[in-house]
């Protein structure tokens, strides 16, 4: 069997993740970098191997006995990780020469989520949170984050350095919290998984399957923590919920040529029934408790939005949500949304007199809600308003919808 | 702060569905003072309390000897007075025939 192009890259990036995990857990935290080089080492050795022969028959376990051979053979050879690590191993097997490195399912799981909470500690920059994350957790590579965040190479590899330097100084640890802790700790993990779903869904690179990956990646890891009894809590199953909704539409919103099919010009036809359906699921068990959280509120706007309805009665119960959510927490993308929702529910005139007192005056996307709303009322108004909204655009992306809408007006 | 101050409305009782247009006026009112990124907290007072006098005499309810009653508050971030004016515009308890009470809260330095 030839090396599969598409398999292989896949299958490195979901083991490393599960190898670094369990490596880490055995060396602490603070030697995370020595599980990531034996990882790479067994990938570099697979990758020549598996060309030469062809992938064996379980790539998995070969993968997993490869590590485990390395990882003994540094533990013998390497007087570093003698006085390093060696001490902080349970002493039975840091003398005995048969190390016990546990890859059975339940280890890997109990890892990761470890790893988990370890990376989305308070104590780092949420930025470097979900860089960390992208690498450690899901497995991406540098070259890969970099283009996401339209960075280069050495710029994240500076960032996740010194995001890995802060974790050995606070004395980071691989463990789950403690009990009393886990709520505020909960919430700096789901944060970092909303926003790593967010990097991949609105992201401005070009690159769309790595785009729907960090997607994919984000749905895994709040799904772990679902599966995971202490943290199936009602906040996690909205989290979910809110990114099924979104990732139905994936398909619907890009054109063949990757770029942007706003809501109202999208054929609905493509939006994944599949994935509706798993997000009223997850909906429904977020529904217990008493807390409303900004995730249930934006899980049920989501959901709105994948209902084909009457527009007003759609547009009236998606604009009481965002009156809800911004209250709960404001943000100007809130705010315009539900500006939007207010001229679709009521009317653009009404609209308009609430968008000019956002005065969101440095946000495109202000300039283009103002253009929008005037459509009908003053098309050249809302021509100027366009103009001034491509000169605040930050992306081609951006800059491509835009034009699409100044075109329109002008032709 | 903001107060809402109305007259009690003798025997009104209204139907589920004007209860929820009600609703509905308030928070489209509230979400534009959040969409300014200027709403802190609100709160919609009930019609149940009680009364407590120096003599400690309870009575019931909030409105045996007064014409208005605080029907609820919000309070808001604005930059001075006439902002918090401008914020209070359409308030839905104008509509109601009462009134809005702005009032700054001092911050006392200790």
């Amino acid at each position: 069997m030839q090396p599969n192009q598409e398999l292989i890259p896949h299958l490195f990036r979901n083991e490393f993740s599960k190898i670094v995990a369990v490596l880490t857990q055995l060396f602490g935290l603070e030697n995370m970098e020595i599980a990531e080089d034996i990882v790479s080492d067994t990938f570099l050795l697979a990758a020549e191997t598996w060309g030469k022969k062809g992938v064996p028959e379980n790539p998995t376990a070969w993968l997993y006995t490869v590590a485990k051979n390395k990882t003994k053979d540094l533990l013998k050879r390497n007087q570093l990780f003698h006085k390093k690590i060696a001490p902080k191993l349970v002493p039975a097997q840091a003398e005995s020469a048969e190390l016990e490195i546990d890859l059975t399912e339940k280890n890997i799981t109990d890892s990761q989520l470890q790893m988990m909470f370890a990376l989305c500690h308070p104590c780092i920059p949420t930025e470097a949170q979900v860089g960390l994350s992208l690498r450690i957790l899901c497995g991406f590579g540098i070259d890969e984050i970099a283009e996401a965040f339209l960075s280069n190479k050495e710029t994240i590899n500076k960032r996740l350095f010194r995001a890995k330097e802060k974790l050995r100084i606070e004395g980071i640890k691989m463990e789950f919290p403690a009990e009393a802790e886990i709520e505020k700790r909960l919430a700096a993990v789901l944060t970092t998984l909303y926003l790593l779903f967010n990097e991949g869904y609105y992201s401005s690179t070009q690159n769309l399957s790595l785009r729907k990956d960090f997607c994919i990646e984000s749905m895994r890891l709040t799904l772990m923590l679902i599966e995971h009894k202490p943290t199936n809590q009602p906040l996690v199953n909205a989290l979910l919920s809110l990114m099924c909704f979104h990732a139905s539409r994936f398909d619907a919103r890009l054109n063949s040529h990757g770029e942007i099919v706003l809501y109202e010009d999208q054929d609905t036809s493509l939006w994944d029934a599949e994935l509706i359906k798993r997000g009223e699921y997850y909906l429904y068990k977020a529904a217990v408790g008493n807390e409303l959280s900004k995730y249930h509120i934006e899980a049920a706007i989501a959901y709105w939005h994948t209902q084909k309805i009457n527009e007003s009665e759609k547009w009236n119960n998606i604009l009481q949500l965002y009156n809800k959510l911004l209250q709960v927490e404001y943000s100007p993308i809130a705010a315009l949304n539900r500006t939007y929702a207010l001229a679709k529910a009521q009317s653009p005139s009404i609209a308009i007199k609430e968008a000019e007192k956002l005065k969101l005056i440095n946000n495109h996307l202000y300039f283009s809600l103002l253009g929008e709303l005037h459509l009908d009322i003053d098309p050249s108004k809302a021509l100027e308003y366009f103009q001034l909204a491509l000169s605040k655009a930050k992306n081609d992306n951006d800059r491509q919808v835009i034009q699409a809408k100044i075109d329109k007006l002008t032709c | 702060m903001m107060i809402f101050r109305m007259a009690p409305l003798q025997d009104f009782q209204p139907t589920p569905e004007q209860m929820q247009e009600s609703i509905k006026q308030w928070q489209d009112w509230i979400g534009g003072i959040a969409a300014q990124d200027k709403f802190v907290s609100t709160n919609q007072l009930s019609f149940n309390g009680k009364i407590l006098k120096p003599d400690g005499v309870i009575t019931d309810g909030p409105y045996a000897e007064v014409k208005e009653i605080v029907g609820g508050y919000i309070i808001v971030k604005a930059d001075d007075l006439d902002d918090a004016m401008t914020l209070a515009e359409n308030c839905p308890v104008l509509f109601f025939g009462g009134h809005v009470e702005v009032r700054e809260i001092m911050v006392l330095n200790p």
